[in-house]
Order: structure tokens, then C-alpha cells, then sequence
């Protein structure tokens, strides 16, 4: 851990107290959402689309409805069409096809029956005609001039359109004179790359259940990223008033941003609707691969110009992202990448293309990765060519405080220089590269962001504190809150219980996303905490007998000159005679997200006659700004850190002719397994945010940036031959090796 | 689907002829993922696990017999049998994770003829004779000719692997088995490799090649063979022009495929370098009286 | 389908229950016992969230017929903790921020716990390797890799 001046002392804050879920989870006893059952309820199952692209002339349930323990059929049917226009279209058409199927395992019809098996048998025995239509998988397809559509609905965003295109999204952003820079360079280094569709992963498949009651309400539970989001999205593919809906959150097995958005929900609930029976449904692993989000695939041009000592003065690129089937993907927010350094010239172009595969979601610092990949890589082959250290390289070129972003937007406070002065002075770093080994450096950041959130916190009448948020807890934020609240209330924090409460008991919180949770809820949490304290005075002040202004509030006591402090015990004792519960809620829409920064080494080895590449020695280093429950920041590096490893070395998606996922499966889609990996090292630097009060900047999505082109770099150092596609799984290095 | 577990082979071949179409099983592995891809269920399981001779390892006069459905991680965990066998326990320990390995058996490996079972090369490579229990009695064939191609054998309706027979490997003979995989763990083989030779003094006096996921079947590979027989070692290494005819008769016997586990020329490339390294192993093992 | 009646052991306790014969042992115990504590991550054993002992042995609960469990030890992570002690694999986890949405816990637990069994004092690489088949995503492995190591060296201190 590398701590800045800046960074006060705290009594909990930055400890590691065991976390309040944790008991429950090693224990099989925590609920996730497969896991709860209702009584009476049905179990259903999905008609998936065998084809990549196909108009649906007809479908028929009649036989399916008639078999035995079919309970329900839905078809888009069922749906309202929302407008092209509506923000949830997309969702609309993902949860179920109108009309025409997108992609390969696009859902068309769905059964709820007694049993899996009988809701299986019934799917059978659906009955559909197709008209097939052309299938674009790529992106040279997509944007070839007069390419089929993908899909009729689309609408280019952040341009001028006449009419439906395959193109999603168009950016261009520029700063000063690009092709004057370049003229003037005295190295000029230009790629081209490409990254493959890959997968969040999560172990637990998507799974909920719905119960519509006689009432028209509904009652749903399910695992996502933010029950919130469920309750609107679900409300607005059904043309429901959001008030029908209670979102209870289960816990959550995994989401890394996949779980942002609905898939089930809506299907449920109809097929509770017509049943008059609560429905569980759950995804297959298969499903969960054919048909949620994967990250989009991405292409890529990066030129960029620097002097011989190592400035670099211009950038020019290009990214394409390949979305998938429908369009709400904001691309050029990863691509703002090439804001790690100064770059006084720059000109960014981003576009979105569609293509009939799944509908792309986020994953972990959602286009970032793909972007710093190509980035990060030319940097080092300008390292290489300059024979500069890499890490003096990015030090002479980082962004700091004040350095204007690709948009211009000046920077905050950011800690990267304070990252890359904590690698070089590293025990890793300054460790010879061992024999037949090779180094390679990345770096990467994340903007973060805010959004909305609500907390309340409940003093019982012991003194213990209840914590209510709305944030599911993806990997150890309940533990944060109790840490921030027991630092504000001054208590212990295993005297503080955080709560997870549903949509009908605790204030609207969006989706836990973006590295938010610890930093916008957890602000919540303290400002709600702080209330409590003026509350606490106020009380304590009618105790003692004196006037407000003479107590203040020291570790959790009422502090009065000349009379004994009163714990917080004692004032939550007495808190019916001097005014009633002792309760606060707060709520704020989150400004001042601070940008984490991280750069990573890595060790590796290349067995040149297979290209198997194998890990020896990694070390993460990340901008925490403060690492509220520093166990929990290093697992958010190591656990995104290994997930990039994934990214570079072996997954991806891999599709026929046709648009069918040929590797559907954890046994080919290959996610890391724990023999591949050496322990992930981290170092987390402590560079407060100033918009925080325990300046908290959010580290989830950082640790998935630079891993890419760590490892690339590694192998180009170690081979020669600038790897710049991934996967970089053994037979494309071989064959990069071969070819050289 | 009925579920049903037979004590003795009798019953087994008995439900086997009374319900056609039904399967027998040991560890599942393959048929339970193949199930839930769509594959139509069978109308009755047949559990082998329950007859106690598909179940028992013996070692009797030379002689191993081992039941077709004993979990592989019984035998990578039977020291006398890894000790003499070791390429062909280094087959069986690739076989997926420890919780498949508990559950896995040579005889589904076997039957399930998929090209790229871990265990058949190495078997083959040991001269492993198979003891098929047929309608009225048992018939014992080589390993080699059970599998005909990608999930076919040439087991007839109703017949079942009882158990496999090998000898004792001479203390100048050993075996070694190497595979590529992506990852460490896991995954399917790309290419196998199992290589079983005789070192005499300082003379590889016979070898044995058989590769796995570079053809429809496995393959034995006679020029490999040939190529290491008669190669003279020198400090335990392999001549080197040998180990280069080695290689390039092993990358020329495959005739595989591109699929989504690995291309042609990566397949062929590496069929030679898989082999050249297992050969290394096998040499300093049979050197060691491994 | 038929079903069949299985009679066994779960968790050092006799029990009993109905399951179709094509049932896979993850969903009787889920559905039939209401023991949820092995998760479905794939349905193929890819992933290992299943895990579960038989008999001792560490099993993908996904891959074995439910009558197949007729007169088998099994045992899930609902039982490996005694009374109300934590077994020292539960307590170093927990200590050692080894979890983080806890869906691969379970699995992982088992899977750590028939390693131990069977090796008081396993390598680091030992225990990669026995955990390969434990599919985690969110940890990166390395917490978890180190909460069995503390695990074992406890286990060893308490049997001398």
C-alpha cells in the first residue's frame, strides 16, 4: 500500500473487519436468486432463435399449450410495442422478438409448465416459420456500402441520419493540429488491432422469480446490479406503472456490468400474469453465452507522433466497435482512453457498428479495454524503438491534475504519476526479468462515475445502527458502508448492520455500476450519518440539560465540558422520552467521480513452439483514492486483473457462418482457470478524491484496462513480434511466430 | 428415462438387449453435457458402477486388468500403477478436473470416441486389449480398433466395454503423453501425443506413436515409430536428426481438422514438437527404469 | 419419467426423497432438500459450483443421477462447519476476503476441503491444481489460493 500525505488517519476506515455477508456465504445459507422457491410455482423455458437473422412469418403454441403441466405461452405478442424512439426499445426487443428474430438465440416464445422438463418438451413442440435474411457478423460487413440491415429500427446516434443504418454511434473528437504534429514527429509508430466478443463470465446465470398477485402487482426477485433498474426496465417492456412492481434483490452472483440490464423479468411476470401462478426462471449456461451481453468485439487504427526523447505529440485514431444487434452503447466513452497522457494534439474517431449477434452489455469499464489495448501497445513499441524504459516513457507523457481530457475537460486530482512511481520503486520492477522470461508494462484508467442514491440509517435502542441502501452488493460494499458509518457514528463496525433493502423500503438507487457503489452510496451513508449526529447532539443536549452549541460529538460519544460523555448507547436509550426513533435517510445525485488510474507489470513466458504463454509474476497497481476495506480494493485489482488476463490470452467468442455460437460452454469458452495464474500483486496507491469525504474514487472497473497490453507488451518482448489481435491464445502466436 | 444399476454383467447385457437404444454410463462426463445440449435422452440408464468386476484394479502375474468403469482418479492415485505407466496416468490425470477425474473411466473415454480422448493414444501406445461383454459371452479386441470415428465404435447394439488388460512394462520401456491445451486445466486436447519406447543400451530398440485430436480417430503413427528405432542417446538425450524425422512424420500423419479448438497447420506444427518432447520424456524414464 | 426413492446421507443425517431417475443430485438436493448451498454455474461440470463429497469424494453434484446417491455419504457446505464452529477453511476464507459474490463459494470450499483431506500440506501449485476445476470470477484466485494455504497451516497446528 502507497499512502499520500493527503490522506488523513482513520479508526475503521482502511481496516479489514470480516465482512457482514460473510457468514452466509460460506456457509450455503445466502439466497441467490435460483435459490428461493414459492409456493405453487412454475418453472419456465425459452424458444431461442436458431437463426442469425430471420423474419417470423408465423409461430404456433397451440400444440405447446396443450401438453402436459404447460401452464402458459408468451410470444412478442404479448409485449406492447414501445416506440423506436423510447430510451427501453432495445430492451423491449431483446427480452422477446416482434417480428423478426436478430441474432442467434434471440428469444421469440417462452413456456411456464409443473416442471423444467415439461416447459422444455413444450418449447419442442413450438411451431415457427422463418423467412431467413442476410446475416452480417463483422464489421466490414456492417459498414460495407449497401449492406444489408441488421436491423431495421436503428438509428445512428450523435449524427445527422436519414433513415435506419448499421452504423450505432459516430464520434469525432479533435485538438490541435494533428497532421502538422505528425509532419514535424520525429518517430511516428502505426497499428492496427483487433479484439475479439468476449464474456462478464459470472458463475451465477441469470435466474429470477415473479409472482403476479390477483392484484396486478408484482413480486419479483432476482440477482442484478440494481433492483431499481429491474423494476423500470421490467415495468416499461410490460407498459406497466412502475408502482406494480416490488423488486426484492437476491444476492448476486457476479455481474461485472452484465447485470445492468433485464432479460427475464418481463417474460416472468407475463407468464405469471396468464397463469395465476408464481414462475422461476432460469438461464442455462448455454443461454447465458448465446444470448446476454457479451463486451463488443472491436477494431482499431492508432498513429501516434513523438520526438526523440519521448514526448508524445499527437494521436490520431480510430475505434471500431462491433455492438451487436441493437443500439444503446456509448463507445466513445472507452475510447477516451487515450487520455492517460497529454497528447497537445489529438483526433479520436469512434463509431458503433451493428452486426446479428447478441446485443452487446457492459463489461467492466465498459469499451476501455479494447481502446487501451491498441493504445498502450504503441506506446511500448515507441519505448522499444526510443529504447526507453516504459515506465519513464508514460511518466514523461502522464496526464496530470488539470490536463485537459479528450473531451478538454480538465482533469481532477488523479493519481497516476503517483502509480507509476509506485511500480518503478516496486519489489516486482526493480527484480531482475528472470531467465527465458519477459517484462511488459500497461496502464489504463476509468472516469468513474455518480448517479443517484439513497441510504437510511436506524439507531436501535442498544446503540447498534441498522444501514439501508439500495446498492446490491457485488463484492463486499455492505462491508464499506458499516466501515464508513462506523467511522461517522463512532461505533463498532460489527455494532452496525447494512441492509440491502427492496424497492418498496429504501430510497430509488441506481445500478451498481461504474465503481459507484462505495463512493456515491457510501456518500449517502455518510451524509445520512452525519444528520444522525446533529439528531445525536440535540438529544444528547436535552439529556444533559444544556444548551447544542456546548456538545459536540467525539468517537461516538456527546462530549459536554464538565459533565461525563454520553455514549451513543445511551442516547438511543433514551430516545423515546427526548423525541422518538433516531432515524435518517439521505439522498443525492452524486457529482465529482474521481478517475482511478492503474498501471501493471507482468513476467511471462512464451514456449515458442506451441505459443503457450504462461504468467509467472503480475503486479497491479491502482489509485484507490482511499481504500475503504483494502482487502476487498485488492480483490476488485486481482479479480479484474485476471479477468483482462482472460481477455488477452484465450477468450472469445467464436461464431459459425451463420451467426451460431460454436463455444457455448465454460468448457470452450475458457475463462481463466486457477492453475494458469501466479497471486496477483497489488499495490494500492492512496490519492484522495477530493469530492469524496473519505475520498473514495471507486476501483472496480479500472483493474480489467491495462491487462491487455501488459501481456501483449510482455510478449512482444519476449518474441519480437508485436502481437495485435486477441485473443493471443497459442495458435495465433504460433502463427504470428511463423509468419515472421 | 429409467435409471437402473445391474450387479453383474448378465443383468447389464440383459437390460441392454431388453431396451433398445438405452446406454450404459460410468461417470457421465460426457453423456450428462451431451443430454443437456438436446441429444434425446436414452429410454433407460445403465450404471455399470454397481458390478463389481467393472469396478476392480488386480495385478496378477504380469498382468493389470482394470475395470472399464473404475474412476481414472483411482488409478493416477494406485502408486504401482503410475510407477509403471506413467505416460498413460499422465493421460488419465488430464482428463478434466479432480471432481471429473473421481467420476471418469478409460471405458467411457473409450466409448464416448471422441477424437480427442486423453487416455485411448496412451492406451494404445501400451498395447491395452479391450474385453467386450456381446450378447452371449466376451470377445477381446485391441484398444485401437474400438473407436471407427468421431462418437462411432464398433461395439455392436447392446455391447459393452467389461474391462481392459495390460502388461507389465519392462524396466527398460517406458511411456509418456503430453498434450496442448490453452489453458493449464480444463480444456480438450488439441493435439495429443504418447510415445512408448525401449531404450537398450543407449539404442532405442522399439517405439511406439499414437497421436489423439489430429484425425477422426487416434492414429498410430508407424514412421514415428520407425524414426526413433534404432536412434542412439547420448547423455540421455535423443539424436537429433532422429527427433527431427520424429517430428516430421508425426505432423504428417495428421489429417485433422479446423474447429474452434485449433487450426490445421497449428495441429500438425505441434503434433511434431508434442511428439519430439514425449519421446525426451519416455527415454529419460526407460534410462531410469521408470 | 419414473421416480424413485433414494434413502441416504446429507450431512451426517439419514434422509430421504422422490427425484425423477433423469434428476441430477444438484437439483434433488436443491429442490428436494432445499439444500441450496451448490450452485448451477453450467449444468456440464465446467465450473464446479456444484461440488459436493460423496462418499468422501469430490463430485460435481450436475453430473450425477440422483439414484445414483442411493446409500452414499454426501456431504455439502452446509455441513462441513461443527455445530457452530466454522471448519478453518470457512474462518479463512471469511478472514481472508476470499469471497466476493460468494455464487463459487461453496464449490470452492468443498473442492478445498477433499484437497485438504487428502493432503495436510499441499503446494501452492498443488492447490491451483486442485482448484482448477472451480470456475471463480470475481477474485482472481489469489485470496482464495491463500485462505487454503492459512487453512491448512491451522489444520496441521491443530492436529499436533
Amino acid at each position: 500500500m502507497t499512502v499520500t500525505d493527503d490522506r488523513p488517519t482513520y479508526k475503521w476506515v482502511g481496516t479489514r473487519p470480516i465482512r457482514h455477508d460473510g457468514y452466509e456465504k460460506v456457509t450455503g445459507k445466502a439466497r441467490f436468486a435460483a435459490d428461493l422457491d414459492l409456493p405453487g410455482q412454475l418453472h419456465a423455458a425459452y424458444l431461442r432463435s436458431p437463426h442469425g437473422h430471420a423474419r417470423i412469418l408465423s409461430i404456433d403454441t397451440a400444440a405447446a399449450a396443450g401438453m402436459p403441466g404447460v401452464k402458459a405461452v408468451v410470444t412478442g405478442a404479448d409485449f406492447p410495442d414501445l416506440d423506436p424512439t423510447d430510451p427501453n426499445f432495445d430492451v423491449s426487443v431483446n427480452v422477446m422478438a416482434r417480428g423478426t428474430v436478430l441474432y442467434n438465440g434471440h428469444a421469440l416464445a417462452a413456456v411456464a409448465a409443473s416442471t423444467r422438463a415439461e416447459a422444455a418438451a413444450a418449447v419442442a413442440a413450438i411451431q415457427v416459420e422463418y423467412e431467413l435474411l442476410p446475416v452480417i457478423l463483422t464489421l466490414e460487413e456492417s459498414m460495407a456500402d449497401g449492406a444489408p440491415l441488421v436491423n431495421e429500427h436503428n438509428i445512428t446516434k450523435f449524427v445527422e441520419s436519414d433513415g435506419p443504418s448499421n452504423l450505432a454511434t459516430s464520434n469525432v473528437v479533435e485538438r490541435g493540429d494533428v497532421e502538422a504534429a505528425f509532419a514535424a514527429a520525429d518517430l511516428v509508430v502505426e497499428r492496427e488491432f483487433d479484439t475479439a466478443y468476449v464474456h462478464q463470465g459470472y458463475i451465477e446465470p441469470h435466474a429470477c422469480v415473479v409472482d403476479v398477485g390477483p392484484n396486478g402487482k408484482a413480486d419479483i426477485w432476482a440477482s442484478s446490479q440494481g433492483h431499481f433498474m429491474v423494476r423500470a426496465l421490467t415495468a416499461s417492456v410490460l407498459g406497466w406503472e412502475t408502482s406494480r412492481i416490488k423488486v426484492t434483490p437476491a444476492e448476486i452472483g457476479g455481474g461485472f456490468g452484465g447485470k445492468t440490464t433485464i432479460y427475464l423479468e418481463p417474460v416472468a411476470a407475463r407468464l405469471s400474469e396468464k397463469s395465476g401462478r408464481p414462475v422461476k426462471l432460469v438461464l442455462t449456461r448455454e443461454e447465458v453465452l448465446r444470448a446476454t451481453g457479451p463486451a463488443p468485439a472491436s477494431k482499431s487504427r492508432i498513429k501516434i507522433a513523438a520526438s526523440n526523447d519521448g514526448e508524445l505529440t499527437a494521436i490520431d485514431c480510430w475505434f471500431g466497435y462491433v455492438v451487436g444487434c441493437t443500439n444503446d452503447f456509448a463507445g466513445l466513452v472507452g475510447a477516451m482512453s487515450v487520455a492517460s497522457y497529454k497528447f497537445p494534439n489529438l483526433k479520436l474517431e469512434a463509431i458503433g457498428a451493428l452486426t446479428n449477434t447478441p446485443k452487446s452489455a457492459a463489461y467492466r469499464a465498459p469499451s476501455a479495454p479494447q481502446a487501451a489495448f491498441a493504445i498502450e501497445s504503441v506506446i511500448d513499441e515507441i519505448a522499444q524503438t526510443l529504447d526507453m524504459d516504459p515506465i519513464d516513457i508514460r511518466l514523461r507523457n502522464a496526464v496530470v491534475e488539470g490536463d485537459p481530457t479528450a473531451m478538454g475537460m480538465p482533469h481532477p486530482r488523479i493519481g497516476f504519476v503517483e502509480c507509476l512511481e509506485a511500480l518503478r520503486d516496486s519489489d516486482h520492477y526493480r527484480s531482475p526479468v528472470p531467465d527465458g522470461a519477459a517484462r511488459g508494462i500497461g496502464a489504463g484508467f476509468w472516469f468513474n462515475i455518480g448517479e443517484q442514491s439513497s441510504a437510511t440509517v436506524n439507531l436501535n435502542e442498544d446503540g447498534t445502527a441498522t444501514v439501508i441502501t439500495g446498492s446490491p452488493d457485488i463484492g463486499g460494499s455492505r462491508a464499506s458502508m458499516a466501515l464508513m458509518a462506523a467511522e461517522e457514528l463512532g461505533i463498532d463496525v460489527y455494532s452496525i448492520t447494512p441492509v440491502v433493502a427492496d424497492t418498496e423500503s429504501v430510497g430509488f438507487t441506481d445500478v451498481t455500476e461504474g465503481s459507484r457503489a462505495t463512493f456515491s452510496t457510501g456518500m449517502a451513508v455518510v451524509n445520512a450519518c452525519r444528520d444522525l449526529i446533529e439528531e445525536l447532539r440535540a438529544r444528547a443536549a436535552t439529556i444533559l440539560g444544556v444548551d447544542l452549541d456546548a456538545v459536540t460529538w467525539v468517537d461516538g460519544t456527546a462530549v459536554t465540558d464538565g459533565k461525563d460523555p454520553l455514549p451513543l448507547s445511551a442516547i438511543t436509550a433514551k430516545a423515546k422520552s427526548t423525541g422518538g426513533p433516531l432515524t435518517v435517510t439521505a439522498s443525492l445525485n452524486a457529482g465529482g467521480a474521481g478517475p482511478s488510474f492503474a498501471v501493471h507489470c507482468c513476467d511471462l513466458t512464451v514456449d515458442e513452439e506451441t505459443g503457450q504463454v504462461t504468467i509467472l509474476r503480475y503486479t497491479a497497481v491502482q489509485d484507490a483514492g482511499t481504500a475503504i476495506h483494502p482487502s476487498y480494493v485488492e480483490g476488485q485489482l486481482q479479480g479484474g486483473t485476471v479477468q483482462g488476463i482472460g481477455w488477452a490470452l484465450n477468450e472469445e467468442y467464436i461464431f459459425d457462418d451463420a451467426g451460431s455460437m460454436e463455444n457455448a460452454s465454460f468448457l470452450d469458452y475458457r475463462i481463466p482457470v486457477a492453475s494458469d495464474l501466479p497471486m496477483i500483486d497489488t499495490i494500492v496507491v492512496e490519492v484522495p478524491n477530493p469530492a469524496h469525504p473519505y475520498g473514495v474514487r471507486g476501483v472496480g472497473e479500472t483493474g480489467i484496462v491495462p491487462p491487455m497490453a501488459t501481456v501483449a507488451n510482455a510478449i512482444t518482448r519476449a518474441t519480437s513480434i508485436r502481437m495485435t489481435s486477441l485473443p493471443m491464445s497459442p495458435p495465433k502466436i504460433l502463427a504470428a511466430l511463423d509468419t515472421d | 428415462m429409467r435409471y437402473t444399476s445391474p450387479t453383474t454383467v448378465d443383468e447389464a447385457r440383459s437390460l441392454l438387449a431388453e431396451h433398445p437404444g438405452s446406454r450404459v454410463f460410468a461417470g457421465a462426463t460426457d453423456l450428462v453435457p451431451q443430454m443437456r445440449s438436446g441429444r434425446p435422452a436414452p429410454p433407460v440408464l445403465v450404471d455399470l458402477k454397481k458390478i463389481a468386476q467393472l469396478m476392480s484394479v488386480t495385478h496378477e502375474n504380469g498382468q493389470w486388468t482394470i475395470g472399464a468403469a473404475t474412476p481414472t482418479a483411482n488409478l493416477t492415485r494406485n502408486h504401482d500403477f503410475t510407477a509403471m505407466f506413467p505416460g498413460l496416468s499422465e493421460a488419465m490425470g488430464l482428463i478434466g478436473s479432480d471432481q471429473i477425474q473421481n467420476r471418469s473411466s478409460l471405458g467411457g473415454n473409450l466409448a464416448n470416441a471422441s477424437p480427442a480422448a486423453d487416455s485411448v493414444p496412451a492406451m494404445i501406445a501400451n498395447g491395452v486389449q479391450a474385453v467386450i461383454a456381446t450378447a452371449d459371452g466376451t470377445r477381446t479386441v485391441p484398444v485401437a480398433e474400438i473407436v471407427t470415428g468421431p462418437g462411432r465404435t464398433s461395439l455392436a447394439d447392446g455391447e459393452f466395454i467389461v474391462e481392459f488388460t495390460l502388461a507389465d512394462t519392462p524396466a527398460d520401456t517406458s511411456d509418456a503423453y503430453l498434450r496442448m491445451i490453452p489453458r493449464t486445466e480444463m480444456d480438450i486436447a488439441i493435439v495429443g501425443s504418447a510415445v512408448r519406447l525401449t531404450v537398450s543400451d543407449n539404442i532405442i530398440t522399439d517405439a511406439t506413436v499414437v497421436l489423439g485430436a489430429v484425425a477422426p480417430t487416434a492414429v498410430t503413427v508407424p514412421d514415428a515409430g520407425a524414426a526413433l528405432i534404432g536412434a542412439a542417446i547420448n547423455a540421455g538425450q535423443i539424436d537429433d536428426s532422429a527427433l527431427n524425422t520424429l517430428a516430421d512424420a508425426a505432423s504428417a500423419a495428421c489429417d485433422p481438422i479446423d474447429d474452434k479448438r485449433g487450426t490445421v497447420a497449428y495441429r500438425r506444427r505441434v503434433a511434431g514438437v508434442l511428439t519430439r518432447r514425449a519421446a525426451a520424456t519416455a527415454v529419460e524414464r526407460a534410462q531410469n527404469g521408470a | 419419467m419414473s421416480r424413485t426413492h433414494i434413502t441416504c446421507t446429507v450431512n451426517g443425517d439419514p434422509v430421504d426423497f422422490l427425484a425423477s431417475d433423469g434428476t441430477s443430485l444438484l437439483d434433488a438436493l436443491r429442490d428436494e432438500l432445499g439444500l441450496t448451498g451448490a450452485k448451477e454455474g453450467c449444468g456440464t461440470g465446467d465450473c464446479g459450483a456444484c461440488s459436493v463429497l460423496i462418499d468422501g469424494r469430490l463430485n460435481c453434484s450436475c453430473l450425477v443421477f440422483a439414484p445414483e446417491a442411493e446409500g452414499t455419504e454426501i456431504v455439502t457446505v452446509e455441513g462441513i462447519a461443527d455445530d457452530d464452529r466454522l471448519h478453518p477453511l470457512q474462518q479463512t476464507f471469511l478472514e481472508g476476503a476470499a469471497l466476493q459474490c460468494g455464487i463459487c463459494t461453496p464449490g470452492v470450499l468443498i473442492a478445498a476441503k477433499a484437497l485438504l483431506d487428502a493432503n495436510p500440506d499441499p503446494t501452492e501449485t498443488e492447490i491451483r491444481y486442485a482448484l482448477a476445476g472451480n470456475l471463480c470470477r470475481c477474485t482472481g484466485y489469489d485470496k482464495i489460493v491463500r485462505s487454503v494455504q492459512e487453512a491448512a497451516v491451522q489444520l496441521k497446528g491443530a492436529a499436533r
